[in-house]
């Protein structure tokens, strides 16, 4: 099977042309399958963002192609309409683009423009509110009557309601609390599972990478220069540190004790595999052979 | 591990001889609809916070702590007590100029904050508001710039900066000032780890060095960190007052109030039902480090 969507030496140039001409993408191969959680990091400025929105169509790249399921998705008109669709997009900060009277109204957007009849764009609605949590008395509101966490998650179930077979998100969880960004990631995860869809979050948040991706592409100045499992990415701890990005919490620590002598196998990323392998540790020590 | 379900606070109103801002009872509500209870934002707040001292204010969102922040320079008043800045009451007209000149704000989003399309005459705003006879100006822009790190980008168009930068002129803006007490109401809310890295850094060094007055309003535990005191809020209240390690060996408090501990602390949290004697406030990475080795060293070889 091919994987769910592909791109092929993208490269993208802002203001082709002027004095302010400026590569965004620069040859780029990326792909995902299906059901795969991918995370994008790299600072500002690396391209991750342009990068996001050529995979549905929203930026039309300067050279190179985009594949949905083994097609062009410039190949029609058509082809391309359809993938906005099958490929939904989570923008930063996207509660300040909730613009009807109702949530209700907000979240049906992207059905109705879809054509579905009035009965499955509600049942769609409804669906993609229980996804984030929002209720019927949520919906007859006014997107404005809701807390900012709330509003979030309701941009976010208009992304839902058109059951995108890819869900892309721009840093969903940016300026929201604990509690409120581990909501959208639950949400988000939800709906992968029970839609076996794809997900792929820029996000700067390590911790979050090293719980739930399955696979990490870093940016860097228009490019993948890493394209490995949240292990493998993360052991190469001084080059993504170089590149002014940060680190998951238990991989620092790890780090620090391995600097000081403590001998833990590769690979610690999250507090739990910390934990164990201390917990090996330990039995080893009580053993007599550390 | 003993846990109080209510927290009192360490400190009230009128407790610190030498305060920069106080709150007395402060209580605060949005307009209501018509027919409702304005809901409480603020419910009797009692506060103070000492010359020089950094203090985090946390918090969920809807808790209360950004409506706080906009009390210390008079951009809301109270609906019920007071607020005193350097002594003066916000709720005085004639004093709203002196407070602004006391304590100025730093707000979430950079791009709402700058006003010139040079970077140096957007420090210069607010000297020249005050009247500062021109050579002062200079000196102030120069100093402030050059405490935030960013003297070579003076003659620079503001609009071409990274977040973390345009931050850091919004700053070297309120240091032009020369304000007693700067409130910082989630700087880094839009910032990348870079920015926010940079500008974390700044502030530490505002209060340490130049001896400022820092209220940091935040979410992010680790910036909580770094400072002397962290005061926790929830629904209009403050729940908690105490040091960071206090507060933060107290994670199921926290997470009551809809709040997390740093990783570090989660990690020492699990070592210890692992069997592992270990504090639950070694805060830093280092000092996590260290508690594991320590705590490893004494078990037999």
């Amino acid at each position: 099977m091919a994987p769910i969507i592909k791109t092929e030496k993208i490269t993208h140039v802002y203001s082709t042309g002027t004095v302010f001409e400026q590569a965004a993408l620069t040859g780029v191969d990326f792909q995902a399958e299906r059901g795969e959680y991918v995370g994008i990091i790299g600072h500002t400025g690396s391209g991750k963002s342009t990068f996001i929105q050529t995979l549905n169509g929203l930026i039309k790249p300067t050279s190179g192609t985009v594949f949905f399921d083994g097609t062009d998705i410039r190949q029609s008109k058509a082809r391309t309409r359809e993938v906005r669709f099958k490929v939904g997009l989570v923008f930063q900060y996207p509660e300040y683009q909730l613009f009807e009277e109702t949530v209700f109204k907000d979240i049906a957007f992207g059905p109705k423009n879809m054509g579905l009849p009035e009965n499955e764009v509600s049942e769609r609605v409804r669906e993609a509110a229980s996804f984030v949590g929002l209720g019927a008395g949520e919906l007859e509101k006014s997107p404005f009557e809701l807390s900012g966490g709330q509003r979030r998650r309701a941009a976010i179930a208009g992304v839902i309601a058109m059951r995108p077979q890819v869900l892309i998100a721009d840093e969903p969880t940016a300026g929201l609390d604990p509690s409120g960004s581990a909501e959208i990631i639950a949400n988000i995860g939800a709906y992968r599972r029970s839609a076996g869809a794809t997900v792929v979050i820029v996000t700067h948040n390590m911790d979050e990478i090293a719980r739930n991706a399955d696979r990490v592409a870093v940016f860097d100045r228009g490019r993948i220069i890493i394209d490995a499992s949240p292990a493998q990415t993360f052991a190469r701890g001084e080059e993504l540190t170089a590149m002014g990005l940060g680190l998951p919490s238990a991989a620092m620590i790890a780090a620090r004790l391995r600097e000081r002598g403590l001998r833990l196998p590769d690979g610690i990323i999250t507090a739990e595999g910390l934990r164990a392998a201390l917990r090996e540790f330990k039995k080893g020590a009580g053993g007599g052979n550390a | 591990m003993e846990m109080p379900d209510i927290i009192e606070p360490v400190s009230g109103g009128g407790g610190v001889p030498d305060a920069v801002l106080t709150a007395e009872n402060l209580t605060y509500s949005y307009r209501a609809r018509e027919g409702e209870l304005p809901p409480r934002v603020l419910d009797g707040i009692d506060m103070d916070v000492g010359r020089g001292a950094f203090v985090a204010v946390l918090g969920h969102n809807g808790s209360g702590k950004s409506t706080l922040a906009k009390h210390f320079n008079a951009v809301l008043l109270p609906v019920g007590g007071r607020v005193l800045v350097e002594g003066m009451d916000t709720s005085d007209e004639r004093l709203t100029l002196d407070i602004r000149r006391a304590v100025g704000m730093v707000f979430q989003n950079p791009d709402n904050q700058i006003v010139a399309s040079v970077v140096e005459e957007d420090v210069a705003f607010a000297p020249e508001n005050l009247g500062c006879p021109s050579e002062d100006i200079r000196r102030r822009v120069d100093e402030a710039l050059r405490v935030v790190g960013m003297s070579e980008y003076g003659g620079h168009s503001p609009h071409l900066l990274s977040g973390g930068q345009k931050q850091r002129v919004a700053i070297a803006g309120v240091l032009a000032m020369e304000p007693k007490c700067i409130v910082f109401d989630e700087p880094t809310a839009m910032l990348d780890p870079r920015g926010r890295g940079s500008v974390i850094r700044i502030i530490r060094r505002l209060c340490g060095e130049l001896g400022v007055t820092v209220v940091l309003i935040t979410h992010h535990m680790d910036e909580a960190i770094g400072a002397d005191r962290l005061i926790v809020m929830s629904d209009g209240r403050i729940v908690m007052d105490g040091t960071p390690r206090e507060i933060f060996s107290r994670p199921d408090a926290l997470a009551a109030y809809g709040l997390d501990t740093p990783e570090t602390v989660s990690l020492l949290r699990g070592l210890r039902e692992d069997g592992f004697d270990v504090p639950l406030d070694a805060l830093t990475v280092d000092e996590c480090a260290d508690a594991i080795l320590s705590a490893l060293a004494v078990r037999p070889a």
